[in-house]
């Protein structure tokens, strides 16, 4: 019997990966960390002809991405990227996992270590939807928060303005964000309106 | 009875190669034959060869049995078959006994022209390069061009690996299975003492016990014991034997006593009666001189430069031998050069004996990696 998480995990085609698309460089060199299944790769290698490896630790997830003739390799993302060389990749994307890793500060650092750039998407803790369901005293499920308090895997719930205080405390330059709400694009209150967070950063001008 | 989706009957060939061959160690040998087996048909465009590489003690006898010896089932019959991950419904599968080795291909237990009599000590350390460049005169022989996989575990593995630094324009694929870049020096002092076991059996003659008419069974027997208590796990044999008593009641004597005695000591029994001491020598001094990294000082990521296939990486979390951390090192190596690889690491108990069992979490990865091999 497959578990209400298994149930209740986001559709393989997530709206954020034509975002994620549309800012990688043709022939782009990518780390896709979490890679599901695989699809976020797929997209990239048929749109953007993107070269590149996923890391999962699930086995069947990793047999999945090898199903859709991804490179996946399977392994802890909390061990860290110890196989990968420092800034051998153009793109090093943490898609819907960053709140699920327990060692947040190490595994951005790592990103940037091995990226030239970094992409990561988040579900908004501060989506007005999740602010009204702990108001009436419950902990928040919703599309982008689709498990139970005492299921879900995740460990690290934010919002857009905690990830960008993070982003200014630890010197890392955001370059591009983009918030979304049920697949479209939020431009006005994204803290509030917007479930799913988007953001391209690298490690800005180091001193 | 052949059990569901095997190939069946089977029949060994021969190919003889009148070519000379230099090996790396210098010596040159004039002609030799290999043992083969094929199952499956080579199609029109002749794309959909798998090339099988066998380890230490297996032969070109990869799947089916054969019509005169149906107990001498294949050694990695559960994967190559009808239908079974390894398709040989749609491809065309090569087993080959390595030169240097006893179960048809010349070796040493052959008669040397030069003297009529069997080459013993006299026939040359072979290497996995060495192997590599017989298995290519193989395909060759058998009008493939280009194999779609080459595929082992283990020394297998470490084939499929040479295959795509010597002959990268030769192999689309290759999986590596339970495989180590190189031998760590526990694994050379595990197959070092198995050699002394056999060098120091008086039975063995200097490896010219052929004129003797004996063959080093002692040697042989605590060989192969060493090399099973390698291949399991520590849980395996707790799981399999534990301190399991044969006969219920300790003896105070030295016959055998606990479960895992009779184990090593039935295994090294079977192990005697069919393999060669000589061959047991080189095939371990072939483990112990692969290191494809070592004329790039060291640097594994310089020797696969070459490659062009790609991968599928396969480790198994129990095993001690070559244990994940080593399939790492081929990893990275693959990823640095912008390879395709994918990677699994199955949770196993069986230690470095797990490529050779039925796990469906390691099967269906590879029915699923060579399903999508596209052969037209």
């Amino acid at each position: 019997m497959p578990g209400p998480a298994a149930v209740r995990s986001p559709p393989a085609r997530r709206p954020e990966f034509d975002t994620i698309a549309a800012w990688i460089e043709p022939g782009a060199q990518v780390l896709d960390l979490g890679c599901g299944d695989g699809s976020l790769l797929r997209h990239l290698k048929q749109v953007r002809g993107a070269m590149g490896y996923g890391v999962e630790i699930d086995d069947a997830k990793v047999l999945a991405s090898v199903r859709h003739r991804v490179n996946v390799l399977q392994s802890d993302l909390e061990s860290g990227l110890a196989g990968f060389e420092t800034g051998s990749f153009d793109y090093v994307i943490l898609s819907q996992t960053l709140q699920a890793v327990r060692h947040t500060e190490q595994i951005i650092g790592e990103m940037l270590r091995v990226g030239r750039q970094a992409i990561v998407t988040f579900p908004n803790f501060g989506y007005w939807g999740h602010r009204l369901q702990i108001l009436a005293g419950h902990m928040p499920v919703s599309a982008t928060l689709p498990y139970q308090w005492y299921d879900t895997p995740n460990v690290h719930l934010f919002t857009l303005r905690d990830f960008e205080s993070f982003c200014a405390g630890h010197g890392i330059r955001i370059l591009e964000r983009i918030v979304m709400d049920q697949g479209r694009v939020v431009s006005l209150l994204p803290n509030l309106l917007g479930s799913l967070a988007v953001y391209r950063f690298d490690r800005g001008a180091q001193p | 009875m052949n059990a569901p989706g095997s190939i069946g009957v089977v029949i060994p060939h021969k190919a003889q190669f009148d070519e000379p061959i230099r090996l790396r160690s210098g010596a040159l040998v004039e002609r030799y034959e290999l043992a083969y087996e094929t199952y499956g048909r080579l199609n029109p465009t002749r794309n959909n060869a798998v090339l099988v590489c066998h380890a230490l003690n297996a032969s070109h006898h990869v799947a089916g049995i054969y019509s005169d010896d149906p107990a001498n089932v294949g050694w990695w019959d559960n994967l190559v078959g009808p239908g079974k991950p390894v398709d040989t419904g749609r491809f065309f599968v090569v087993g080959v006994n390595n030169l240097g080795g006893c179960h048809g291909s010349t070796g040493p237990a052959s008669i040397n022209p030069a003297t009529g009599r069997p080459w013993g000590a006299h026939f040359p350390v072979v290497t996995v390069e060495d192997w590599v460049l017989t298995q290519a005169r193989l395909a060759d022989h058998l009008g493939i061009e280009r194999f779609a996989v080459v595929m082992g575990g283990s020394l297998g593995a470490m084939q499929a690996l040479q295959w795509t630094i010597s002959f990268p324009q030769r192999i689309s694929h290759a999986l590596v299975i339970a495989a180590a870049p190189k031998l760590s020096a526990q694994n050379i002092a595990f197959n070092e003492v198995a050699r002394q076991a056999i060098m120091t059996d008086p039975d063995f003659h200097g490896g010219d016990f052929y004129a003797h008419h004996v063959v080093p069974r002692r040697g042989l027997r605590l060989a192969r014991m060493i090399g099973h208590i390698t291949y399991l796990s520590d849980d395996a044999m707790a799981e399999k034997f534990g301190r399991a008593l044969r006969d219920g009641t300790l003896k105070f004597n030295f016959d055998v006593e606990f479960e895992i005695e009779s184990y090593l000591r039935y295994q090294g029994d079977k192990f005697s009666d069919y393999f060669d001491a000589n061959t047991y020598l080189r095939i371990t001094k072939a483990l112990d001189y692969f290191d494809p990294a070592a004329e790039y000082g060291g640097d594994l990521t310089k020797a696969l430069a070459r490659a062009r296939a790609a991968f599928l990486v396969v480790s198994f979390t129990s095993d001690w031998r070559f244990s994940p951390a080593r399939s790492r090192q081929i990893l990275k190596a693959l990823v640095d050069n912008r390879l395709d690889v994918s990677y699994a690491e199955i949770d196993a108990p069986h230690g470095h004996d797990a490529f050779l069992m039925d796990d469906a979490r390691y099967h269906d990865l590879i029915r699923a990696y060579l399903d999508n091999i596209d052969i037209g």
